[in-house]
C-alpha cells in the first residue's frame, strides 16, 4: 500500500490532518502542539502542500497515537472558526446523520 | 443447531489469546499499524469513519438463543447497545474500542462465536438459506455442507492469503434465498439420477465495481468430491488471479477474462490431480457433521389449529401473517420472518433489548433457534402454528412485527456514509425516507413484492445491482448523487438491473422511486404481475420516460 507520504498532495485552501485514535478509534485532529485533539477547533491549519506534507509526516510518525492520517479540507470562517470542508468530514466531526436505535 | 466439539472450542479460545497479545503489542507500539492491520482484519476488526467496527460471524445464519444473548451483551457492554445485521449473515458493532476487543472476543468465545472469516483476503463465512433444514421441498439441509467447508477452510493457509476475499453460498431449494448466483462460488445442492447428493457449481458471480452473474462451471459434482473441486477452483484462482490491481483481483474478473470454457478446463486439469487425494470426503465425515446438528423433536400438531383460526379475524394479525409466516416442512409448524425494517428506522439494526427478548421468544416458541437472512431480517424457524398469535403479540410489543417482509419497505441498505470509510454517499437516510413514503400498508400490499437495495458506494454491500430497484450513491462535485437501476434480482433468475438515466440528488430520490412505482401500477397487466416482471416485459423506457419527463 502506498504510504500517505508518497501520495500526491492536493491542497485547495485550508486543510487539517485527521486520523482515528489508536486505542478507541475516535476521530482526532493533529494540533500545532504536536499532539492530537478530538476537537476540530484545536486542529493545526495548513495552506500549502509543503506545510501539509510536514504536518502529515509528523502525524504518520506518531503511529501509536493515531492511525490512518490524511489531509482533509476545512473552511475557516470570518471569525476564525474551523468548519469541515465536505460532507464526509462533517459526518466524522458531528457523528451519524440519523438517530441511533438507542 | 450445530454442536461444536473440543477442537472448535480450543481453536476459538486460542485465537482470542493470540489476538489479546497482538492488541497489547499494538497499543504499546511494539507492532505498527502496517504490521497489525492484517491481524485485526483476520479477527473482523475494521476502521470506519468514527470508530473501529467489529464484524462477527454467524456461520450459515444459524444462532442459538444463548449466542444471541451474548451478542446483546457485547452490544451493551462494549458498544452502544445495538448491532447491525449484514447482507452476509454477519453482525457488526459500530463503536467498539480496540482496547475492549479482546474481552469482547473472549465473551463471544464462551458461546462458540468468533470473528474469523469475516474480513481479509481469505475464504469468508459460508452463507446459506436462512430456511435451511425447515423449508418444504428442500433436498437436504445445506448447512451440513456449509459446515464441512467451514471446517476445511478455517485458517487453511492456502486460503488465507488469496488475491482477494472469496465468498461461497449454498442453497438446496428451488427458490434461491442465498443469492448463490452473485457469489464467487455458488453451490446448488441437487441429486443425480442415482439419488446421490451433489452440487451444481457456479463460479465468478459477484457485485461491486464490476458485477457478474455466476456461470455454471459443472452441472454435477458428487458430494464426496466437493472439497477437491472447490480447492481446484481456488488453486486456479490463486495461480492466475491478479494481485497487482485490487479492482481486478476477484475471481469474477479472472473467469470473465479467461472465459468460462478455458477457466473450467484449467479447473478440470487441477481437479484430476487432487480429486482422489485425502480431499475426498468419506460418508462417515458427512454423517459425523450431520450427527452434530441437533434438530427439534417436533410434535404432531394440526395444520390449522383453533388459535390460528380465531386470530384470523384480526386484520392486523392477518396482515402480519400474510407477509411474515411461511410454510414449514412440518405442517403443524411455520417459519416466521422477523422484520428488522420498522418504518423510519435503519435497516438491519436490532437493540440489545430486542436481541435479549428475541432470544427468550426463541426459547419459548422456536426450540431456542434463530436464523439470520441476507435480507437483513431474522427468522424463527420452528414455530408451532398454534403459537403464532401469541408470538405476534410479543413481537409487536418489541417493535418487531412490522408486516412488510418482501414489500417495498423491506429495504436492504449498507451502512453508507454515516458509518463507512469507503462510502461516498449516505444509504440509511434514503431507506428511512422511502419507508416513510410507503408506510401505508394497503399501498405497500397493493404494490406487492418489490425489493429496494441501496449501496453508498460502488463496492455494493447493499447489493444494489440485484435490487428490483437498485439505488447507488456516488459523489459528484462534492454532492451526493444517486443512480437508479431497475429489473435486478438475486434469486434463481438472478439478473443485474439496468440504469434508468442520469443520477438524481439526495432529496429527489424518494420522489423518483414514487414515480417508478406509480408507473408500474399503471403499466402492470394484472395485480399479481410483480414489478420485476413488468420491467422484464417492458424494459426501462416507460419508467425512464415517467421519471425524466418532468425533470
Amino acid at each position: 500500500m502506498t504510504s500517505p507520504l508518497q501520495q500526491k498532495l492536493k491542497i485547495n485552501g485550508s486543510s487539517v490532518v485527521t486520523a482515528n485514535r489508536t486505542w478507541d478509534g475516535i476521530v482526532v485532529y493533529r494540533t500545532a502542539a504536536k499532539g492530537w485533539s478530538a476537537d476540530l477547533a484545536e486542529a493545526a491549519i495548513v495552506r500549502t502542500p509543503d506545510e501539509a506534507k510536514a504536518l502529515l509526516a509528523e502525524a504518520v510518525a506518531d503511529d501509536v497515537g493515531a492511525i490512518g492520517p490524511y489531509i482533509a479540507p476545512v473552511q475557516v470562517d470570518d471569525t476564525g472558526k474551523i468548519l469541515p470542508g465536505n460532507l464526509r468530514e462533517q459526518i466524522r466531526r458531528d457523528g451519524v446523520t440519523i438517530d441511533l436505535p438507542v | 443447531m450445530y454442536a461444536y466439539d473440543e477442537i472448535d472450542r480450543t481453536l476459538v479460545n486460542e485465537r482470542v489469546s493470540e489476538f489479546r497479545d497482538q492488541v497489547k503489542r499494538r497499543l504499546s507500539g511494539e507492532l505498527t499499524e502496517d504490521e497489525f492491520k492484517m491481524l485485526r482484519l483476520q479477527n473482523g476488526v475494521y476502521l470506519q469513519l468514527h470508530a473501529y467496527m467489529f464484524r462477527v460471524a454467524i456461520p450459515y445464519g444459524t444462532l442459538a438463543s444463548n449466542q444471541l444473548r451474548q451478542l446483546a451483551h457485547v452490544a451493551r457492554k462494549y458498544d452502544r447497545g445495538y448491532g447491525h445485521f449484514t447482507t452476509r449473515q454477519n453482525i457488526q458493532f459500530n463503536w467498539i474500542k480496540l482496547s475492549d476487543l479482546p474481552d469482547a472476543l473472549a465473551d463471544l468465545a464462551e458461546v462458540g462465536i468468533h470473528a474469523m472469516q469475516t474480513s481479509g483476503n481469505n475464504m469468508r463465512n459460508v452463507t446459506s438459506d436462512q430456511w435451511a433444514g425447515v423449508a418444504p421441498g428442500e433436498i437436504e439441509d445445506p448447512r451440513i455442507w456449509s459446515e464441512l467447508i467451514r471446517q476445511h477452510t478455517t485458517l487453511h493457509p492456502e486460503f488465507s492469503f488469496l488475491p482477494r476475499k472469496f465468498k461461497i453460498a449454498i442453497t438446496a431449494s428451488d427458490h434461491d434465498r442465498a443469492a448463490i448466483k452473485v457469489h464467487d462460488i455458488g453451490l446448488r445442492l441437487i441429486k443425480n439420477e442415482k439419488g446421490e447428493t451433489g452440487f451444481e457449481v457456479l463460479v465468478g458471480g459477484g457485485l461491486g465495481r464490476t458485477p457478474f452473474i455466476g456461470k455454471t462451471i459443472k452441472h454435477f459434482v458428487h458430494g464426496r468430491d466437493l472439497l477437491s473441486y472447490i480447492e481446484a477452483i481456488l488453486r486456479v484462482y490463486n495461480q492466475y488471479g491478479r494481485r497487482d490491481n485490487i479492482y481486478k483481483a476477484r475471481i469474477k474478473i479472472l473467469v470473465h477474462e479467461l472465459g468460462i470454457e478455458k477457466f473450467s478446463r484449467e479447473v478440470e486439469e487441477e481437479w484430476q490431480q487432487i480429486r482422489h487425494s485425502s480431499l475426498q470426503i468419506d460418508d462417515e465425515v458427512i454423517e459425523d457433521i450431520r450427527s452434530r446438528f441437533i434438530y427439534p423433536s417436533y410434535e404432531k400438531l394440526p395444520h390449522m389449529p383453533d388459535e390460528l383460526r380465531q386470530a384470523a379475524a384480526d386484520p392486523d394479525f392477518e396482515a402480519w401473517r400474510k407477509n411474515s409466516v411461511a410454510a414449514h416442512k412440518n405442517p403443524g409448524y411455520a417459519i416466521v420472518t422477523i422484520s428488522l425494517k420498522p418504518i423510519g428506522a435503519p435497516p438491519g439494526d436490532a437493540t440489545a433489548e430486542q436481541m435479549d427478548a428475541l432470544a427468550d421468544l426463541a426459547d419459548k416458541y422456536s426450540f431456542g433457534e434463530i436464523r439470520v437472512g441476507h435480507e437483513q431480517n431474522l427468522a424463527l424457524p420452528h414455530v408451532a402454528k398454534r403459537d403464532l398469535p401469541a408470538l405476534w403479540k410479543a413481537l409487536d410489543k418489541l417493535g418487531l412485527a412490522t408486516p412488510n417482509v418482501n414489500l417495498i419497505t423491506d429495504i436492504i441498505a449498507c451502512p453508507g456514509l454515516d458509518y463507512c470509510s469507503l462510502a461516498n454517499a449516505r444509504s440509511i437516510p434514503i431507506a428511512q425516507e422511502l419507508t416513510r413514503r410507503f408506510a401505508n400498508h394497503e399501498l405497500a400490499n397493493l404494490i406487492g413484492r418489490l425489493h429496494i437495495n441501496i449501496s453508498g458506494c460502488i463496492n455494493a454491500c447493499g447489493h444494489h445491482h440485484v435490487g428490483h430497484i437498485g439505488i447507488l450513491g456516488v459523489e459528484k462535485n462534492g454532492e451526493e448523487v444517486y443512480q437508479i437501476t431497475i429489473g435486478g434480482r438475486a434469486d434463481e433468475s438472478a439478473a443485474l438491473g439496468n440504469l434508468i438515466g442520469p443520477g438524481v440528488k439526495f432529496h429527489e430520490v424518494a420522489d423518483v422511486i414514487e414515480d417508478i412505482v406509480e408507473a408500474y401500477l399503471a403499466l402492470r397487466e394484472r395485480p399479481d404481475e410483480l414489478f420485476v416482471d413488468t420491467v422484464k416485459r417492458l424494459g426501462v423506457e416507460p419508467f425512464k420516460e415517467r421519471v425524466y419527463a418532468t425533470r
